[in-house]
C-alpha cells in the first residue's frame, strides 16, 4: 500500500462524446483516481455514471478529451506495447468466438504475450479444467465470464482490469469470480474493477471510488466510507397512508435520539442511527402519539448503498437512472 | 513450455471457426458445385433438331414416305392434305410433301428452318431416287471441346466464387468480430495488428485452394471441361484474384458496425459484377459505350485472365494487364482498409 509508484494514476480526466446533430455528452468531468500496487480498487456507481468510460481510458482503448493518465509508470501512446504486455483486460460483454474450445481460446490469448502461464494452469484457477474441450457456445453465462477473466489472466498481468465482471451472473457464479479476483490479489497484484453491486465492492475491494455523473464523489475503503456517514445501523419502515404522511411529516423523525440522517422516498422512511437501542423505543412512541400505524420495520447495517444515497440523495439502483454514456 | 506463435494461433483459430460452421462450408464449397452442375446440365450440348416433315397419305408418295421414315434426321407426320396444311400453319411441321402432278413441297418461306428443311428433304428424296454427287466431298466436324457453354461457364463461376469468398469471407467475418467486440478484445492484448491481418488474409487464401480445385474437378469429371493451361498459372491467377477481393472485403468492412451495413455494401459492389463481368455470358455483348466501365471492374479482369489461362492455355506474361489491374485493386483497397480500420 505504501509503494511509491501507484499502479494507476489519473488526474482531471475529461471525456466528451460528440455525436453529429446531438448536444455533446460529458461522460467524465474531471475525474481523479489512484490505484496502489497490490490493491483491489472498485469503481462503484450507477449505469451511465462514467465507470466504463473511465476504465476504457485507463486501458488505452479510449482517448480522453483531456487529463493525465499513468499506468504502471507508463503512458498510452508512448509505451503501448510494453503496457499491453503487463496488463490484462476483461471487457464488458465480449462474445468470444463460439466455435472455438476453451483451450483454443486461451492458447490464442496466451500467444500474444511474451510471458505468461500455461493455459491449463489458468483453467484450473478459474475452475474450467473440466470444460477445456468444450466449445464456447455450450458454456453457461458464468463459465463464459470465467473464461473471459481467464483470457485476461493468461498473460500473468501485474494489473487486471475487469469491467462489470459479475453483471448478469447467478450468485454462485459471482462468488466464483470473486474467488478468482481474490487469488489474483493474494499474489500481490493489482485489480481495478467496475461494478454497480454494493456487496461486490464491500466484499472484494480494498478501496472504492464512488463515481457519479462523470466524477469521483468519494474515495475510501468500504468501512471508511460507511463510518464517514456516521451511523452504524439503518432502520427502514413504512406507514399506512405512507404518501400522505411522507409529504407532510418527513422531518417528524429527524430529531429522534442518535438519528444522523433521515430520508424518505416512495418505499418508506430510512433512518441512519448511531444508537438503535435509544432510537427504536423513541420511534415507536412517536408513532403512537401521532396515531401512525407501521406496516413494515426492518433494521440492517449501513452499506455502501446508504453511502451513495447519503452523497447523492438518490439510490444506486441501475433502473432509476438513464444511460448517459454511449 | 511450448512457444506460442501469434500468427499461427490466429490462423488456426480462423480455420477452426470456418470449418466448424456448416453454413459457411456449404456456401463456399457446396453451392458453387451445385450451381455448376445445374447450369452445366441445363445448357448441355444437344444433337441438332430433327426436321419435322409432313407427308400426304397418298399411294404415289409411298416410296418417298418410306425413305423419310427410315432416315433418323426426319420426324415424319402422315395425313391428309388438309392435315398437312394445318401442321405447317401451326409450325408443327417445317415442310409438307404433297402429291399433285408429281411431288410438291409446301412450306412457309418466311421461316428460316423451312429453307433448311426443304434442302434436306429434297436431298434425301433425290438421293434415294439415284442422284449422285458431281463433286466428291469429305466432311470434317469441328465441335471442339473448349467452345461449349460449360467451357465458358466454369472459369466465370470460378471468378464469381473468388469474389464472393473474398468479400464474404473477409468482410462479413470482420464485421461479425467487431459486433461481438472481439476486435476490441484482441486490440486490448499486445497482439500486433499486422499478425491479425496476415492471418485473416492467409486463412482466406487457404480456403481458396479447395474452392478452385472442386470447381475444376467437377467441370472435368461431369462435363469434360478441359484445362489447357498449367495448374501453376491457374493457381497464380486465382491467388491474385482472391487477394484482390480479400483486400476489397477488408476495405468494405473497415468501419461497418452492423451486419446490414456490410451486407448492403457487399451486394452493391457485387451486383454490377454479376451482371457485367462475364460470368454467365460474355461481357462483350454489352454496348461499346459501357465497355470502359465493364473492363474497369476487377471481376471482368479476373474472368478474362481465368478464361485465357484455363481455356486457351495462355501464358502468365500475356495476362499482365488483367493481373496488374487486379493487383492494383487489391493493393489500394488494402492500404485504405488499414488506414480506415476501426477496432472498436
Amino acid at each position: 500500500m505504501n509503494d511509491p509508484t501507484p499502479a494507476v494514476i489519473c488526474r482531471d480526466l475529461r471525456k466528451r462524446y460528440v455525436t453529429r446533430g446531438q448536444p455533446p455528452v460529458d461522460a467524465l468531468v474531471g475525474l481523479d483516481l489512484t490505484a496502489q500496487v497490490g490493491e483491489c480498487l472498485g469503481l462503484l456507481g450507477p449505469n451511465g455514471a462514467g465507470k466504463t468510460t473511465t476504465i476504457e481510458v485507463l486501458e488505452g482503448l479510449l482517448e480522453p478529451t483531456s487529463g493525465d493518465v499513468e499506468v504502471l509508470g507508463m503512458r498510452w501512446g508512448v509505451d503501448d506495447e510494453p503496457l499491453r504486455q503487463r496488463i490484462g483486460i476483461s471487457l464488458q460483454e465480449t462474445r468470444l468466438a463460439d466455435k472455438l474450445t476453451v483451450t483454443e481460446t486461451l492458447k490464442l490469448f496466451r500467444s500474444f504475450y511474451r510471458n505468461g502461464c500455461d493455459p491449463a494452469e489458468v483453467l484450473e484457477v478459474v475452475s474450467l479444467d473440466e470444460k477445456r474441450h468444450a466449445r464456447l457456445d455450450t458454456l453457461s453465462g458464468g463459465q463464459k465470464q470465467r473464461l473471459a477473466v481467464a483470457s485476461a489472466l493468461v498473460g500473468e498481468p501485474e494489473l487486471l482490469f475487469l469491467d462489470e465482471p459479475t453483471t448478469g451472473l447467478d450468485p454462485q457464479s459471482r462468488r466464483d469470480v470473486w474467488d478468482i479476483i481474490r487469488r489474483h490479489k493474494e499474489r500481490g497484484r493489482t485489480t481495478l474493477l467496475t461494478t454497480h453491486y454494493m456487496d461486490e465492492a464491500e466484499r472484494l475491494c480494498d478501496r472504492v471510488v464512488v463515481i457519479d455523473r462523470g466524477k469521483a464523489i468519494a474515495v475510501g475503503s468500504p468501512s471508511e466510507l460507511i463510518h464517514r456517514i456516521g451511523g452504524e445501523l439503518v432502520i427502514q419502515f413504512s406507514l399506512k397512508n405512507h404518501k400522505a404522511v411522507a409529504a407532510a411529516e418527513a422531518k417528524l423523525f429527524s430529531d429522534l435520539p442518535s438519528v444522523r440522517d433521515c430520508h424518505c422516498d416512495a418505499g418508506g422512511f430510512t433512518l441512519t442511527v448511531g444508537a438503535p437501542h435509544e432510537c427504536i423505543p423513541a420511534l415507536v412512541e412517536r408513532l403512537s402519539v401521532n396515531h401512525l400505524e407501521l406496516t413494515r420495520l426492518t433494521t440492517r447495517h449501513v452499506s455502501l448503498e446508504d453511502v451513495f444515497v447519503n452523497l447523492t440523495g438518490r439510490r444506486l439502483t441501475a433502473e432509476e437512472l438513464a444511460d448517459k454514456a454511449p | 513450455m511450448t512457444r506460442y506463435h501469434p500468427i499461427f494461433e490466429l490462423f488456426l483459430c480462423r480455420m477452426r471457426m470456418f470449418y466448424r460452421e456448416p453454413d459457411a462450408i456449404f456456401w463456399t464449397y457446396g453451392f458453387p458445385v451445385l450451381l455448376t452442375i445445374g447450369l452445366g446440365v441445363a445448357f448441355r450440348t444437344k444433337p441438332p433438331d430433327k426436321v419435322q416433315v409432313a407427308v400426304q397419305d397418298a399411294p404415289e408418295l409411298r416410296e418417298i414416305r418410306r425413305t423419310l421414315e427410315s432416315d433418323h434426321s426426319f420426324q415424319t407426320l402422315v395425313g391428309s392434305v388438309a392435315q398437312c396444311e394445318a401442321w405447317i400453319r401451326k409450325g408443327e411441321a417445317d415442310i409438307a410433301v404433297l402429291h399433285s402432278d408429281g411431288v410438291e413441297y409446301r412450306s412457309d418461306p418466311t421461316r428460316p428452318e423451312a429453307a433448311i428443311a426443304r434442302l434436306r428433304v429434297d436431298e434425301a428424296i433425290q438421293r434415294a431416287a439415284g442422284r449422285t454427287d458431281a463433286v466428291a466431298i469429305k466432311d470434317a466436324h469441328v465441335t471442339s471441346p473448349g467452345a461449349r457453354y460449360i467451357d465458358f461457364l466454369i472459369p466465370g463461376l470460378l471468378g464469381m466464387n473468388l469474389m464472393g469468398g473474398g468479400l464474404w469471407g473477409i468482410g462479413f467475418v470482420t464485421v461479425d468480430m467487431r459486433i461481438r467486440k472481439l476486435l476490441k478484445r484482441l486490440i486490448a492484448t499486445p497482439m500486433r495488428k499486422r499478425d491479425f491481418f496476415l492471418s485473416l488474409i492467409g486463412s482466406r487464401m487457404v480456403f481458396t485452394i479447395p474452392e478452385v480445385l472442386l470447381l475444376l474437378v467437377t467441370g472435368w469429371l461431369l462435363f469434360r471441361v478441359a484445362i489447357e493451361g498449367s495448374l501453376v498459372n491457374i493457381a497464380i491467377v486465382a491467388g491474385i484474384g482472391a487477394l484482390s477481393f480479400a483486400g476489397l472485403g477488408l476495405f468494405l468492412a473497415s468501419r461497418a458496425r452492423k451486419i446490414e451495413t456490410i451486407s448492403g455494401l457487399m451486394n452493391a459492389v457485387m451486383l454490377p459484377m454479376w451482371i457485367f463481368s462475364g460470368i454467365f455470358f460474355s461481357s462483350k455483348r454489352f454496348p461499346d459505350l459501357l465497355q470502359p466501365f465493364i473492363q474497369a471492374l476487377p471481376l471482368t479482369q479476373l474472368n478474362n485472365a481465368l478464361r485465357a489461362v484455363i481455356t486457351d492455355g495462355a501464358s502468365l506474361m500475356s495476362q499482365w494487364l488483367p493481373l496488374s489491374i487486379l493487383a492494383a485493386y487489391g493493393f489500394v483497397s488494402f492500404v485504405l482498409a488499414l488506414r480506415w480500420f476501426k477496432w472498436t
